[in-house]
């Protein structure tokens, strides 16, 4: 992680509320949260159901707005930000992936992933040829044709990674993405999503599973709505020195 | 064999070890005769140096292993270092050990379960914070086996020399990260179940109670009708209306 920290934040969340209801039923599934993820960096959000985490990611994405508090994302306020700037914001700059993977299924691999583009005012061809090279530099080039009911539900998901980050996005939301892989499946698109954090993306990956977030920078932990603890990469690059001495 | 009768309890878990090893070098012995700091090369290129062993170890083990006829002097390479060879004794003792399960009759003591068995009820421990930091020490200890895992995935795939001690070691770490990974799933457990357990208590405490409002029913009707509530789950309101 070469100096990320004195690069700008892709998702910078202060002071973040989010209160439903009022009076007697109200519910605050969000109590101040403070978060900076930089570029290169994956953090997984941690915790019990109804701690927040969704909320966290649904917020982060503006899909839905706090109660107070900032989300700033490449530098804009998406609190304060015209129904048209998020609009533009949420599609150039954010890319999300569901447990689902909410790939169009009349649309192939490469259209799906060229959709966003193409959205953006991008020309078809130019939109085609940027799905292909995001595609191609996953290793998921074979799979440009297929469309989602000819692919597993990993290649599912590792294409629907690509369409997340395709062009200039580099802030991924991912909401339980290997909630329906396999074991060993879910690891690959972990993996995947390591990589596109190592290679500059900013990753913010909400789990219930140890194993899965063990692959983040940093592991937060919510609770009733708070962040109650979170882990940092440990300094030493080992617990177990003798190996890593060798590598 | 070793007797484990002869052991303290304490070095329980260092006869467990000590069992692995001594399968471990007939293992490697298997392959060809080897010199004693050859072993401990090896076998800890093998398991990644996640339990190194020094060469005291090694030579008191094959000590042993010779002594119950498992393995045999050899002679000596061209650089004057005693070889061992694996007996035919050994061998039938190694491929006895492959069959056999790891025996869970006897688990090793975890400090961790200890730990948390004495804090439940223990006066000023906040048992949630004690699970809170282990929690933090475990995904943490995770973070890094499965850096260290891309690492060696990366290796494997980019069909570096020592393949198959690359592999071993993958194994290792994996065994690491399951491992870790079932004290994690342990730990938001126990918390889920300390906090289930705490609101049916509060439930329970609170029930008995008259509602302030109220003066309050007589003495001795108050803990049957307390019983009552909370074995029926019905608000204490409901019982005195009744009575009323």
């Amino acid at each position: 992680m070469p100096d990320q920290h004195t690069q700008r934040p892709v998702l910078q969340l202060e002071k973040l509320v989010r209160t439903h209801g009022s009076g007697a039923t109200e519910v605050h599934a969000l109590r101040g949260i403070d978060l900076a993820v930089h570029p290169g960096e994956l953090v997984a959000v941690m915790g019990p159901s109804g701690s927040g985490k969704s909320t966290l990611l649904t917020l982060a994405g503006g899909l839905d707005a706090p109660s107070s508090g900032r989300v700033i994302v490449e530098g804009t306020d998406l609190t304060t930000a015209s129904r048209k700037q998020l609009a533009a914001l949420r599609r150039r700059s954010i890319g999300y992936v569901f447990q689902d993977y909410n790939l169009i299924p009349a649309l192939t691999a490469a259209e799906n992933v060229a959709l966003p583009r193409e959205l953006d005012g991008v020309s078809a061809r130019k939109a085609r040829a940027c799905a292909l090279a995001a595609l191609e530099e996953m290793n998921l080039g074979q799979l440009a044709d297929r469309f989602p009911d000819e692919m597993s539900g990993g290649q599912q998901q590792r294409v629907a990674i690509a369409r997340a980050l395709v062009g200039d996005r580099r802030l991924v939301l991912a909401d339980e993405p290997t909630g329906a892989l396999d074991s060993e499946t879910g690891e690959s698109v972990l993996a995947l999503l390591r990589s596109r954090c190592d290679a500059g993306a900013a990753g913010i990956l909400v789990t219930h599973e140890p194993r899965f977030a063990a692959w983040a920078d940093r592991v937060v932990f919510l609770r009733d709505g708070s962040v109650v603890d979170e882990t940092m990469r440990s300094g030493a690059d080992s617990l177990l020195s003798g190996r890593a001495a060798g590598l | 064999m070793y007797d484990p009768g002869r052991l303290r309890p304490g070095t329980y878990s260092v006869y467990i070890l000590s069992m692995s090893i001594r399968h471990g070098l007939l293992a490697l012995l298997e392959r060809g005769p080897r010199y004693g700091s050859q072993l401990r090369t090896e076998f800890e290129s093998r398991t990644g140096s996640t339990w190194p062993l020094n060469v005291g170890q090694v030579y008191t083990t094959l000590a042993r292993l010779e002594r119950d006829g498992l393995v045999a002097p050899g002679g000596e390479d061209a650089a004057g270092h005693t070889l061992y060879a694996i007996t035919d004794t050994g061998r039938a003792e190694l491929h006895e050990w492959y069959e056999r399960p790891v025996d869970r009759t006897n688990p090793p003591r975890d400090e961790l379960s200890i730990k948390l068995a004495m804090a439940v009820g223990a006066p000023g421990v906040d048992i949630r914070a004690v699970i809170q930091s282990q929690r933090h020490a475990t995904i943490q200890a995770m973070q890094d086996y499965t850096r260290l895992k891309a690492q060696a995935l990366a290796a494997i795939e980019s069909g570096k020399a020592h393949e198959r001690d690359d592999v071993a070691w993958l194994l290792v770490l994996e065994q690491l990260i399951f491992q870790t990974e079932a004290e994690a799933r342990w730990l938001d457990h126990c918390e889920a179940r300390l906090v289930r357990l705490s609101r049916s208590a509060v439930s329970a405490a609170e029930e008995p109670g008259p509602p302030p409002e109220e003066s309050g029913p007589p003495p001795a009707t108050t803990p049957a009708s307390g019983r009552v509530a909370a074995a029926t789950n019905e608000p204490p309101r409901a019982i005195r209306l009744r009575r009323r």
